[in-house]
C-alpha cells in the first residue's frame, strides 16, 4: 500500500524562503522605524544615553531590515504558509531586536531577561525581569510600554497596515496572529480602525489618568507620562507599570477604579468596540463573550472572595472587594495589574483565592482583543453546545434541536465551531500544564508553578513571585516559548514548526 | 552604696529601654515584612531605604514609596515629617535614604488593605543628589559608525534601484 504521508511534505523552495525573509524584512524595518519616538522622548528629557542606546538599536535594526528587503526583493503575495510563519518569525524576531536597547540600559542582568520582557510586552503579557525599575529612564520606560501598544494589535499586521498599501496577503497575516474577525470587509482597513480606536483611547485614557494622577499629588509631567504608560500596558491588557510597585504605587481608589474600566475596554471585543462606535449600544448586553464575561466574573469572584475570607485575610467586606476585586479584573482580563506584592498570594491569599485566579487568567478575555487565555467566545460556545446536548435529550428523538447564539449578528451552532473551540482549549490546557510541570520539576510547589505557568500562557502578567532574575534558565525559555505560543494562538507556531521539519525531511 | 544603687537602676533602665526597643521596634527589611506580614501587623517597626518617585499629598498628610533594594513599600506620614525630603529615586536623581519608625500594617483598613507604614518618626541618614549624565562615548562612537553604515546601506540601495529603473 501506498504511504501518502511520506509523500506529502515537501521541501519548501528557495522562493518560499525569499518571500518570507522580505516581508520579514519589512515588518523589522517598521520595529526601526517605531524607536524613533522613543529617540524622541529620550531627546525631549534630556536623557542623551538612553537615546543612543535606541539609536544603536535603530540602526542595527534598519540595516537587517534594508539587507533582507534588497537582498529578497519579491513582488509575489504571501500564500497562508508564508503568511503564518511571517508572523511567528517575526514575533522571535521582534523579541532579539526590541530588546537591544533595553539591554544596553544595564537593568536587565541578561540579554535573556531583556528578550523575556519584550516577549512578555509584544505577548500582552507583563511578567518582567527588569531590575531597579524605579530609576529607570523615561526613554526606556516609554519603549517597555510602546511594544505591548504595537504587540496588542498585532506585530505583523501593525507594521504591514502603515506601511504596505494593499495585499491579501496581509489577511493570512491577520489570521495568523490569532484575529479572524473582520470590523470592515477589508483587512487592511479593519487594522486602521483597530489603530484608530486604540489611538482616541490612548489620548481620552491619558488625559484622564493624567487628572487623576495629578488629583493624588503626582507632578502634572510625571502624571500624564505615568498615565500614558498605564494606559497603553492596560488596555493592551499587558500590565506593565512605570514603577516596582505596580498600581500599589498609587495608593488610589480612584486610580484603581480607572484602571479596571480600562482594563475591561482593553478585554472587550474590537468588533463589539466597533458596533458601540457606530451607536449599537444594545450589543454589548446580547454578546455572547460579553454576557460570558460578566457571569464568569460573577462566578470566580465569588470562589475567590470566599477563599479570601475563609482565611481572614481582608478583616473587612469593602477591603476585600477592592483587593479581591481588582485583582480578579486584572487576571480574568489577562492585564496583570497588582495592587497586592506578588509574594502575597502564597504567603496570605491561600489555595481557593489563587484557585479563583488561576481560573480567571485561564478563561481570559475576548477573541479579537488583546487579551489572551482560552477566550470567552469559545466558553460561550461550550455553554450553548452543552445546552444544546441537554435538551437532544430531554426532547423527542424526532425534534430538530438546533442551538442559537449572538456575536455581532444570530449565528447558527455548529459541530465545527465547537470542535475547533474545543481543540484550542485543549491545546491551551496543555500548554498551562506543561509550564506547571517545569515549574515543578525545578522544586516549586505545585500550585504556585500552575499559577505562573497560566499567567505566561494566558498572556496576563500576575505573578506569585516566581518571575524573578535568578530563576533557571530553562524557566525562562519555558515562559518565553509559552508567552510566544499562546498569543499566536498555536496555529502559525506549529506552521512554523512543520516548515523546519519539511526543510529536514521534505522531497 | 548610693553609686552602687544609681548604677544598677541605671543599667536596669538601659536594659529595659532596649527590651522595649526590641519588642516593638525591629529593624526589618521589605522582604520580610512581605513574607511575614502577619507576624509583623500592627507592630512598631524600623525600615530603612530610598524615598522613591513621587511625594503624594493627600490633605494634611502625603504617600512616600521607600525602596531597600528589594521591594518599595508605601509610606502613610504626616507632611511636616516629611519636609527634609530634598530629592527622591528616579533616572536622574538618587533619592533621600531615610529611616523610619512607624506601625506596619498588613492590610490597612484605613487604605483599602494596601501593606503599608504609619509613620511617627523620620529620619534622614544619607542625602541624595542629582546625577548628572555623563556622555558615554562608547555609545555615541558605537552610534556614529552604525549610523554611517546604516546611510551607506540606503545609498546603496537607493542607486540599485535607480539603475534597475
Amino acid at each position: 500500500m501506498l504511504d501518502i504521508s511520506k509523500y506529502m511534505i515537501l521541501r519548501p523552495c528557495v522562493s518560499d524562503i525569499k518571500n518570507i525573509s522580505y516581508y520579514l524584512g519589512k515588518i523589522i524595518i517598521g520595529l526601526g522605524l517605531v524607536m524613533i519616538v522613543p529617540i524622541v522622548i529620550g531627546l525631549g528629557f534630556r536623557e542623551i544615553n538612553p537615546a543612543l542606546d535606541f539609536l544603536i538599536s535603530l540602526a542595527i535594526t534598519l540595516l537587517i531590515g534594508i539587507i533582507l528587503t534588497r537582498l529578497c526583493r519579491t513582488g509575489e503575495d504571501l500564500d497562508w504558509m508564508q503568511g503564518m510563519i511571517v508572523v511567528s518569525l517575526s514575533w522571535l524576531v521582534a523579541m532579539v531586536l526590541a530588546a537591544l536597547p533595553l539591554y544596553l540600559s544595564g537593568h536587565w542582568k541578561s540579554y535573556m531577561d531583556a528578550c523575556f520582557d519584550t516577549m512578555s510586552g509584544f505577548t500582552t503579557t507583563g511578567l518582567t525581569l527588569v531590575q531597579d525599575l524605579d530609576h529607570l529612564s523615561y526613554t526606556h520606560n516609554l519603549w517597555r510600554h510602546l511594544i505591548p501598544f504595537i504587540g496588542g494589535q498585532g506585530i505583523a499586521i501593525v507594521v504591514l497596515s502603515l506601511f504596505v498599501k494593499g495585499t491579501s496577503g496581509a489577511f493570512r497575516i491577520y489570521v495568523g496572529e490569532a484575529r479572524d474577525e473582520k470590523l470592515v470587509p477589508n483587512v487592511i482597513n479593519t487594522a486602521r480602525f483597530i489603530w484608530l480606536i486604540s489611538g482616541v483611547y490612548l489620548v481620552l485614557g491619558t488625559l484622564i489618568l493624567g487628572i487623576v494622577g495629578m488629583s493624588i499629588g503626582i507632578k502634572p509631567l510625571n502624571a500624564f507620562f505615568q498615565g500614558a504608560c498605564i494606559f497603553m500596558a492596560g488596555f493592551d491588557t499587558a500590565g506593565f507599570a512605570p514603577q516596582s510597585q505596580n498600581i500599589l504605587y498609587y495608593h488610589s481608589f480612584l486610580f484603581e477604579a480607572v484602571t479596571i474600566v480600562i482594563m475591561i475596554f482593553g478585554t472587550l471585543n474590537f468588533n463589539l468596540h466597533y458596533q458601540l462606535w457606530f451607536g449599537n449600544r444594545k450589543e454589548i448586553w446580547k454578546n455572547i463573550e460579553t454576557r460570558t464575561f460578566f457571569i464568569s466574573v460573577i462566578l470566580l469572584f465569588f470562589i475567590t472572595a470566599v477563599g479570601l475570607n475563609e482565611l481572614g485575610v481582608y478583616p473587612k467586606a469593602i477591603v476585600l472587594f477592592r483587593k479581591g476585586f481588582f485583582q480578579l479584573i486584572s487576571g480574568h482580563t489577562t492585564t496583570g495589574y497588582m495592587t497586592v506584592y506578588a509574594r502575597q498570594f502564597i504567603t496570605e491569599w491561600g489555595h481557593l483565592a489563587m484557585t479563583g485566579l488561576i481560573c480567571a487568567m485561564a478563561l481570559g478575555g475576548c477573541a479579537c482583543s488583546t487579551a489572551g487565555g482560552i477566550k470567552m467566545l469559545r466558553i460561550g460556545i461550550f455553554i450553548k453546545a452543552l445546552k444544546q446536548d441537554i435538551k437532544k435529550i430531554i426532547l423527542p428523538e424526532k425534534a430538530v434541536v438546533s442551538q442559537m447564539f449572538h456575536h455581532i449578528k444570530d449565528v447558527f451552532l455548529e459541530d465545527k465551531q465547537v470542535r475547533s473551540a474545543l481543540l484550542i482549549t485543549l491545546v491551551y490546557l496543555g500548554l498551562y500544564m506543561l509550564g506547571a510541570i517545569i515549574g515543578t520539576w525545578f522544586g516549586y510547589p505545585f500550585l504556585d508553578s500552575l499559577f505562573e505557568s497560566t499567567s505566561a500562557a494566558a498572556n496576563t502578567g500576575l505573578s506569585c513571585g516566581i518571575t524573578d532574575a535568578g530563576m533557571p534558565a530553562v524557566l525562562k525559555l519555558t515562559y518565553i516559548f509559552q508567552m510566544w505560543v499562546g498569543r499566536l494562538e498555536f496555529m502559525s507556531v506549529f506552521v512554523l514548526i512543520g516548515f523546519f521539519i519539511a526543510e529536514i525531511k521534505g522531497r | 552604696m548610693m553609686r552602687k544603687l544609681i548604677f544598677i537602676f541605671l543599667i536596669i533602665g538601659i536594659s529595659l529601654n532596649a527590651f522595649y526597643f526590641f519588642c516593638y521596634a525591629e529593624d526589618v527589611s521589605s522582604a520580610e515584612l512581605i513574607n511575614n506580614a502577619r507576624q509583623y501587623d500592627g507592630k512598631v517597626v524600623i525600615y530603612k531605604g530610598e524615598v522613591i518617585g513621587d511625594i503624594m499629598a493627600r490633605k494634611e498628610f502625603v504617600w512616600i514609596n521607600v525602596n531597600d533594594g528589594i521591594n518599595a513599600i508605601g509610606i502613610w506620614s504626616k507632611k511636616d515629617l516629611v519636609k527634609d525630603i530634598l530629592y527622591t529615586g528616579k533616572y536622574k536623581s538618587k533619592g533621600d535614604i531615610i529611616e523610619i519608625k512607624g506601625v506596619f500594617h498588613r492590610a490597612c483598613l484605613e487604605h483599602g488593605g494596601d501593606l503599608d507604614i504609619h509613620i511617627d518618626e523620620l529620619r534622614k541618614i544619607t542625602s541624595g543628589m542629582v546625577i548628572r549624565e555623563r556622555l558615554d562615548i562608547a555609545k555615541r562612537n558605537q552610534a556614529f559608525v552604525l549610523l554611517g553604515i546604516l546611510g551607506l546601506a540606503l545609498t546603496l540601495s537607493q542607486l540599485k534601484k535607480e539603475k534597475h529603473k
